[in-house]
């Protein structure tokens, strides 16, 4: 093998060792508790799909290049109108879903064009986008609400039933079809290659003729929906229409991507990886959750020092090539 | 390209909620003395934009030399929780509580400095880092409970009064004298200013840019340290989970507003005042007439997209195609 192609993949490598290795140590500390049961394992993905959803299109933009600070307000915002168009409103969810998909995609799209056709900083105009996104959440709805309709019966739909009384529920579903769809966007279409190339090198992916501004404005896009997605997965999942969802999510889902292995700089990393990383938060979680006496901000410093090592890591790889104009 | 030419628009803008304020908001201008004190919407303004000004003049140096720091809100958590513990523990002067609770901020400050600038990781992520686990440290440090102390002396930092002015608003002017002497009477803000522009130049031409890195993003955090005292003196506790939440955000649109660009090099302290002074203004505005808070979010981000807007070339050609003409 390509000795490059290897060198590469170190960081991917890396973030899957360390995944094994915390589910193994979960497994055999809590062997009594069955932490190593299939049940356990679903619930992985089941507790965090909506971070995993917003995960996947953080990983394109942060691929291009840039940053998407907006999706943790996105997913408060689709939350609350989910509920009041389902709820106050009566809309069926074969309407209100697609509706407020298309709203997140739009959003995403108009941070798209500011951020490409007016050269603004991607930090700065997904910022607006994010208090724009929370702030009209709270406008239309200041406190949580339960959503009674249709939950439970896209719930029973969605969900997949594995055998021995198990199943997999609707968002966990929801999660993986949106991971493949995405693995197949990335890898495997014209538009995943833009995506690579822009990140990696604008000026040169101008100079091949790449469309540079529909790949920018599609990256933001993306994210927008998948951010939107999000949001209607966590109201799936706690049947409620809350304003203040996925408060912080936008660092938990840019730290899912780093642990992953994807760049900052942009142009290099994997879905994959991201999957891996989202992996990681939920195997923390639950080990902490089964430790019992350890508290659950636990979490976030167990979080911020894997970030530590996986960027060191990052560092030292990278310092050994040349180092890229910045 | 002079300093009136950056503080126009921030000016320009302020001017304009002050006005609306004068024309809609009776009483807005009033300013009464009580107790020997100074009360009123203006005064109320600084006071409560005086935790969002320090860190907004710390950040202006991270800013500067090109970095973010996005840590602040959660060193603003640590320091409050250090001295809740000290003032509640132990039997520590206040001074020495003041002392070792900014000496922490401060070390946090050495350590973002040392990733950004001795390992060279990208300043978003590697303040990433302490934003996320430092909430986690503070809560750790209290418990997870919202330690609540009473200790009038060291209650003066953030409720007392100094020759009728709250005492926040002179810190923040103190702070401002002497980062404004500290960085224009020495060769320090041309360091700052010159690694922001050209960083390898800066390095080819003899300047320590680590060093220089090091430095800001300690200030930054020794004064988002100060910022979280305030803000725990004013509700005389410790709120691991809510101080300084979001304030890296308003902090950072504070510095844009006033004119210092994301991208480095001159950098303007009293336009990121300025900046924060409008930011309360609007908030104090919105509040007054009685429009919901939640408002005050919608508000901020049409802000932050009309100044990036107005701040921009390209958005300038694209409605006056001959305005780079005018201006130059």
């Amino acid at each position: 093998m390509n000795l490059r192609v290897l060198k590469r993949n170190i960081p991917f490598a890396a973030t899957a060792v360390v995944c094994v290795l915390l589910y193994v140590f979960g497994a055999v500390q809590f062997y009594d508790e069955n932490f190593f049961s299939l049940r356990v394992f679903i619930n992985f993905f089941y507790d965090n799909a909506f971070l995993g959803i917003a995960a996947i299109g953080m990983t394109f933009v942060i691929l291009s290049g840039g940053i998407d600070l907006s999706v943790g307000g996105v997913v408060g915002l689709v939350s609350v109108l989910l509920a009041i168009l389902m709820e106050n409103h009566g809309a069926p969810p074969v309407i209100a879903i697609p509706l407020v998909l298309l709203l997140g995609a739009g959003l995403g799209t108009v941070m798209g064009v500011f951020v490409h056709y007016f050269a603004l900083p991607a930090f700065l105009v997904t910022l607006a986008g994010m208090f724009f996104a929370r702030g009209m959440a709270l406008v239309l709805q200041y406190e949580s609400v339960p959503i009674t309709k249709h939950v439970d019966s896209i719930n029973s739909t969605l969900s997949l039933p594995l055998g021995s009384g198990l199943q997999l529920p609707s968002s966990a579903l929801i999660y993986l079809g949106a991971f493949v769809l995405a693995l197949w966007l990335a890898h495997f279409t014209r538009f995943g290659r833009n995506v690579y190339a822009v990140g990696g090198n604008e000026q040169s992916a101008t100079l091949m003729g790449l469309p540079v501004a529909r790949t920018r404005v599609g990256v933001y896009t993306l994210s927008g929906f998948c951010a939107a997605l999000a949001g209607v997965t966590y109201s799936l999942y706690t049947s409620s229409g809350n304003p203040n969802a996925g408060m912080g999510l936008e660092l938990d889902a840019i730290a899912a991507a780093v642990i992953g292995g994807t760049l900052l700089s942009g142009g290099v990393g994997y879905l994959a990886g991201t999957f891996v990383g989202v992996l990681i938060f939920g195997i923390i979680q639950t080990t902490i959750i089964f430790q019992g006496t350890l508290s659950s901000w636990w979490t976030k410093i167990v979080v911020g020092g894997l970030l530590l090592l996986f960027i060191l890591l990052q560092k030292g790889i990278q310092a050994k090539k040349l180092r890229p104009k910045n | 390209m002079n300093t009136w030419h950056k503080l126009k628009w921030p000016i320009i803008a302020l001017a304009l909620v002050l006005l609306f304020n004068f024309i809609f908001s009776s009483g807005f201008f009033q300013v009464e003395i009580k107790n020997g004190r100074l009360y009123g919407s203006l005064i109320d303004i600084l006071h409560r934009a005086a935790p969002v000004m320090l860190i907004s003049l710390g950040m202006t140096l991270v800013i500067a030399t090109g970095g973010i720091d996005l840590s602040v809100g959660s060193v603003m958590a640590i320091a409050g929780a250090v001295a809740a513990l000290l003032l509640t523990k132990t039997e520590q002067p206040v001074a020495m509580v003041i002392i070792i609770s900014l000496a922490v901020s401060f070390l946090f400050g050495v350590w973002n400095g040392t990733l950004v600038g001795l390992f060279g990781i990208t300043p978003i992520v590697a303040t990433l880092i302490l934003m996320v686990s430092g909430r986690g440290i503070a809560q750790l440090l209290t418990d997870g409970q919202i330690v609540t102390f009473d200790n009038s002396a060291f209650e003066f930092i953030g409720r007392g009064a100094l020759l009728g002015l709250p005492f926040t608003i002179w810190l923040v002017l103190f702070t401002f004298i002497l980062l404004t002497v500290f960085t224009k009477k020495t060769a320090v803000g041309l360091f700052i200013e010159a690694t922001g522009d050209n960083e390898k130049a800066s390095a080819y031409a003899g300047v320590n840019t680590n060093v220089v890195k090091m430095l800001v993003y300690a200030i930054c955090s020794l004064l988002a340290g100060l910022a979280g005292l305030i803000v725990a003196t004013d509700i005389k506790a410790a709120d691991a989970n809510n101080a300084g939440q979001w304030i890296e955000l308003d902090a950072i649109l504070a510095v844009v507003i006033g004119g210092t660009a994301l991208t480095g090099g001159r950098f303007f302290f009293a336009g990121s005042l300025l900046g924060a002074t409008l930011i309360q203004a609007l908030t104090t505005t919105i509040l007054t007439r009685g429009v919901p808070v939640q408002w005050t979010l919608v508000v901020k981000a049409l802000v932050i997209i009309a100044v990036c807007l107005l701040q921009s070339e390209t958005f300038r050609r694209f409605i006056l195609p001959r305005w780079k003409k005018v201006t130059v």
